[in-house]
């Protein structure tokens, strides 16, 4: 369990990282590690080069302005979820975060790098889809904003382009009354979801309601479940309509029976667990 | 005796050593420029080998040496069956590197030897194998049907052994029975998974003719009578030390692994030491593993609830090789019928070959599958019968009066009857009902249920035959110049704390403090007889064997305090560290009496002077020693248990199952257990709840998955559930200690009791919360949420 062998370079400004990381096709960034780092020692990942950017210059950044929250690559989990303004303009986040492995891998671990390295099962970039936040990412053409649709493709693949640096992440802050919730379910405390249900919901006078919901591990990728959001939003949230809203995103659940879940459970536990979230953020909207 | 440390709560003599990092563990052991194995392991778990090219990884800069089936002369063999057993036929154990065939994934093929670990894995990746892949068959069940894939051509429906006993008259008893309860139950593969993996370095001194090893293994002097006797040398010209080792549970029992021999091998071919510290994936695909059963357990019973016969009908998944006999199922087996009187018996039982890691004991030793055979039957007993879970048990359990109680016809593993010795298993459950509030958790549970919460009780009692021979023995010295008191005994710990109650048995004897006596273990150099630590057997066997080492050296120390003190011995009393005359001021230092009781021509100190020719405390008129007299004061003992000594408990949990998560939460969980008279509470505890929390893993979490061409899917702690702290509840201990009247210090085995009866007291448990929504039993841990969501949904 050591990795093979590779080349490390630790440069201080943006430019010379992608420059870097463009001068080796298999070159890989290394932020925080916790992902990467057990993939070298088991040599499920064997780059030419590690571009390690906690050294870079203006990525370390945490910052409320105009409608977003902004985190640069180098923010730790751990720094996001303690931040007392994140906490005032989004407590969506911290409410999630809680269920983010344990606090030493918080510690270590960078937001962009949960989000780059796109867990199906994962709750950042299910919270980035929930939100519609996007990424920021800088590559030698230039720098280009993605959408988090857009970002996440598939279990552990995204929209970066191999020669790009994501430096930042944007999630928008709540407009005041928006109900939230997050409802999760593993095996043990700080595992990856067996399934995980984030919720937001703006009441409007007269309908239809703003309702955001998504879900992790139950499919290649954090999926919106915009049926249930459509049944939801139209309907009042009526016991007829929490039902069939969660009958509803029961068809959204394409992961096959593996070691940890059957699909019949999965299914089942995200409906139940719609059910509560909606409940829940139902509790906190004005 | 003035103080008593034995059965105090002494805080454990390692923990500061360990908690400030100062352990010294194999990978920590400075040798002078070492070289570090890797292995090439099969990638399938079935294959013929057509060829292996290591030319590659022989030119690769920085290797050593690589090492085929080819290049290991003496040791291109079977290794040895340990445990003989008439029952196996032609049993086969594995080669250290795979010659013609494969039997598992993991399997090691290869071995590199280079001057880092970096180095050695990528010349590994460069030995390029040949390999081609046959059918395989991983399901214990279909893997002995006709037509199964085989493991071995030898043998047929990959049986590896078949072994039936008998108790009482079963044929007869079946014959008066009023009911018949049948169930089939299964507990699935785990893993030991101790924190430390396994490790071995070795040096060969040349000038010496010495070959030391350092083996993170439980049974060092084993280990050594293996090297010497395959490798060719003296015994004592073999070193074996188990230094520091985080964590056994029987995987590190087993002997022996490839690189037990082949590191040692290695060291003395190359002139270099080389050490092999086995990694988190190799542990998971090289390292012995346990638990897969499934019975077929029958109550034949009274309308009463009397159970009056048993039969039982199991198949043990014994891995791709059965090193380690029958041991498993035979434990299972004998355990079968529990803490109940039961006194018409018939188990029987086949050990299956499947393309796995071989399986080996690991904590519980087949004690967790029979107690889930047994007392998931029993509530299913009581469920048919309309009787109350506590009742059925009651109705069943040896009473007081009745122990001994002989099984004759069962052998346990010791090749001796089983015979449950002593114990209050009635007030241990009576304690439980009380202390779980039991008699009112039918209210509560209906109560919980009008709100939408489903309650359940679950309980289990088990039984461990614990403290098995043959012998270990004990050495005790106190040393003449500091007085402080030296203790060996030839068995090992893997982070137990032997070497407090060790130290605590002989400090009561000798009247000195607890961290006065310093226990050296796991050295072949210091102590070379004895056996192995298994069985929960250290504090039975050792134990008593140093306790009688200490009596032995306790009346030398009185006798000699005797004569320097001019009194009789009668008047002496040994305590802080010297040996008083009864009701004065008189003493003299232990230190002291260890010195005049060396005959001594030097004066080294003041004290020594007492003992050399012409001193005037020096009287004597023939030898110094007269015949049959040795100096100093020591001991040697030894410690032989006439039978297994029978611990027990009764577990009892409170759970609560959410119908949408299927999330189990455990709201109380209470162990009543006894094993005989404790020495150290807070150690008993501690390996309790150790064994409870490595129960809860089997009950809910740990699995070995292995896809249908026998890969392994879950070998890391990602995929393979151990239960956080934050899985495992809060535990009520509650003790009872019935002393064993089998040996002077009246102590059973504690190490594996905790972990024994968990999975049946949480499926129990689930199974009575989640009743009212009509669901399939709980016949099957770990229980996982996708099986409480099918048992629920029906399907």
């Amino acid at each position: 369990m050591k990795p093979s062998l590779f080349e490390y370079a630790a440069p201080r400004k943006l430019d010379e990282a992608v420059a870097l990381l463009a001068g080796d096709p298999s070159a890989m960034v290394l932020a925080g590690g916790q992902s990467l780092v057990p993939a070298l020692n088991l040599r499920l990942a064997a780059p030419g080069r590690l571009v390690d950017i906690q050294h870079v210059e203006g990525l370390h950044a945490l910052s409320v302005a105009n409608g977003w929250i902004s985190v640069g690559a180098m923010v730790r989990h751990r720094t996001l979820e303690l931040s007392p303004e994140v906490q005032r303009a989004n407590p969506l986040i911290r409410a999630a975060m809680a269920h983010v492995a344990h606090i030493p891998i918080r510690t270590r671990g960078t937001v962009v790098g949960s989000l780059c390295h796109a867990d199906a099962a994962a709750e950042m970039p299910m919270l980035l889809v929930l939100m519609d936040g996007s990424v920021v990412a800088q590559g030698p053409q230039g720098r280009r904003e993605i959408a988090a649709d857009a970002f996440f493709q598939f279990h552990l693949t995204t929209a970066r382009a191999p020669d790009e640096i994501v430096v930042e992440a944007r999630f928008p802050v709540l407009p005041p009354g928006t109900g939230w919730a997050f409802e999760e379910f593993a095996r043990r405390r700080g595992d990856y979801a067996l399934a995980a249900v984030g919720a937001l919901i703006r009441r409007r006078r007269g309908g239809p309601h703003a309702v955001a919901l998504a879900a992790c591990g139950i499919a290649s990728r954090p999926v919106r479940l915009r049926l249930a959001e459509k049944i939801l939003a139209e309907n009042d949230f009526s016991e007829a309509a929490l039902h069939a809203a969660a009958e509803a995103a029961r068809d959204s659940v394409t992961a096959p029976d593996d070691a940890h879940a059957t699909t019949a459970y999965r299914r089942h536990l995200l409906a139940g667990l719609l059910r509560r979230a909606v409940a829940a953020a139902l509790s906190r909207a004005q | 005796m003035s103080t008593r440390s034995f059965g105090a709560r002494i805080r454990r003599n390692i923990d500061p050593k360990l908690l400030r990092g100062e352990g010294s563990f194999v990978d920590d052991i400075p040798l002078p420029s070492p070289l570090h194995a890797a292995f090439v392991r099969s990638p399938f778990a079935r294959a013929r080998i057509r060829s292996v090219d290591a030319a590659a990884a022989r030119a690769h800069p920085g290797v050593a040496a690589v090492y085929t089936c080819d290049e290991i002369g003496a040791l291109d063999i079977e290794l040895p069956q340990l445990i003989p057993h008439p029952s196996m036929t032609d049993p086969r154990t594995q080669r250290p590197l795979a010659r013609g065939d494969v039997f598992h994934v993991g399997q090691p093929v290869a071995m590199v030897v280079a001057v880092d670990r970096y180095t050695a894995e990528d010349a590994a990746a460069l030995v390029d194998v040949d390999y081609d892949p046959l059918p395989v068959e991983v399901d214990l069940e279909r893997a002995v049907m006709d037509g199964a894939p085989l493991v071995h051509a030898t043998h047929p429906n990959n049986v590896a052994a078949h072994f039936r006993q008998v108790s009482g008259d079963p044929a007869r008893a079946m014959a008066q029975a009023e009911h018949v309860t049948r169930i089939r139950v299964q507990v699935d593969r785990s893993t030991a998974a101790p924190m430390e993996c396994r490790a071995v370095a070795a040096m060969f001194d040349a000038v010496t003719g010495e070959l030391t090893v350092w083996d993170g293994t439980q049974a060092p002097i084993s280990v050594r009578g293996a090297l010497a006797s395959i490798l060719g040398l003296d015994e004592d010209k073999v070193r074996v030390v188990a230094p520091d080792v985080g964590g056994g549970f029987g995987q590190k029992v087993y002997q022996f692994y490839p690189d037990e021999l082949l590191v040692p091998m290695a060291a003395r071919a190359l002139g270099r030491p080389v050490k092999y510290i086995e990694d988190r994936r190799e542990n998971f695909i090289g390292s012995s593993q346990e638990r897969t059963q499934i019975h077929e357990i029958e109550l034949h019973a009274r309308r009463t609830g009397e159970v009056i016969a048993l039969r039982d009908l199991f198949l043990h998944d014994t891995g791709a090789f059965i090193p380690y006999g029958i041991a498993i199922p035979q434990v299972a087996s004998t355990s079968i019928a529990g803490a109940y009187r039961i006194p018409n018996i018939e188990v029987e039982f086949r050990c299956v070959y499947t393309p796995t890691v071989p399986v080996t004991p690991y904590r519980g030793c087949g004690r967790p599958q029979a107690t889930f055979a047994i007392e998931r039957a029993l509530d299913q007993l009581a469920e048919e019968l309309g009787l109350d879970r506590f009742e059925v048990r009651r109705r069943n359990l040896v009473a007081d009066h009745e122990f001994p109680l002989l099984r004759s016809g069962l052998l346990f593993a010791d090749g001796l009857p089983v015979s449950l010795d002593s114990g209050q298993y009635h007030r241990a459950l009576a304690l439980l009902a009380e202390r779980l509030g039991a008699a009112g958790f039918a209210e509560e549970q209906e109560l919980a249920r009008g709100q939408g919460r489903y309650l359940g009780l679950g309980l289990a009692f088990y039984v461990e035959g614990t403290g098995l021979g043959p012998y270990e023995g004990g050495h005790v010295r106190v040393h003449p110049i500091t007085g402080k008191v030296y203790v060996n005994t030839g068995l090992t710990s893997q982070g137990q704390g032997h070497d407090t109650v060790f130290a605590q048995i002989v400090a009561d004897q000798l009247g000195v403090a607890v961290e006065d006596v310093i226990v050296v273990e796991g050295d072949t150099k210091a102590f070379d007889w004895g056996v192995a630590t298994f069985a929960s057997r250290a504090a039975v066997v050792s134990g008593n064997a140093i306790h009688q080492s200490a009596a032995l050296v306790r009346a030398k120390a009185i006798a000699a305090a005797a004569n320097m003190l001019e009194v009789d011995a009668e008047a002496i009393d040994l305590r802080e560290g010297a040996a008083w005359v009864r009701g004065t001021n008189r003493h003299v230092s232990l230190a002291a009496v260890a010195t005049a009781t060396n005959p001594l021509r030097y004066a080294f100190n003041e004290a020594a002077k007492a003992a050399t020719q012409f001193a005037p405390a020096s009287r004597h008129d023939g030898p110094a020693l007269r015949p049959g007299e040795h100096p100093g004061l020591e001991a040697t003992d030894y410690y032989s248990p006439p039978c297994a000594t029978w611990a027990y408990g009764v577990h009892g949990g409170l759970f609560e199952v959410d119908p949408v998560t299927c999330a189990v939460k455990v709201l109380r969980y209470v162990c009543v257990h006894d094993c005989g008279t404790m020495i150290n509470p807070t150690i008993v505890e501690g390996q309790v709840l150790g064994g409870i929390a490595q129960g809860f893993g089997g009950a809910l979490y740990e699995r070995i998955e292995f896809d249908e061409d026998g890969n392994p899917i879950n070998a890391n702690f990602v995929d393979f559930l151990i239960p956080y702290a934050t899985e495992v509840p809060p535990v009520e201990i509650l003790h009872l200690e019935t002393p064993s009247p089998l040996n002077p210090l009246g102590v059973k085995g504690v190490g594996e009791a905790g972990c024994i009866p968990v999975g049946a007291v949480v499926a129990s448990g689930i199974e009575d919360a989640l009743r009212p929504l009509g669901g399939a039993p709980f016949r099957h841990v770990p229980i996982t949420p996708s099986m409480i969501h099918a048992a629920v949904a029906g399907t």
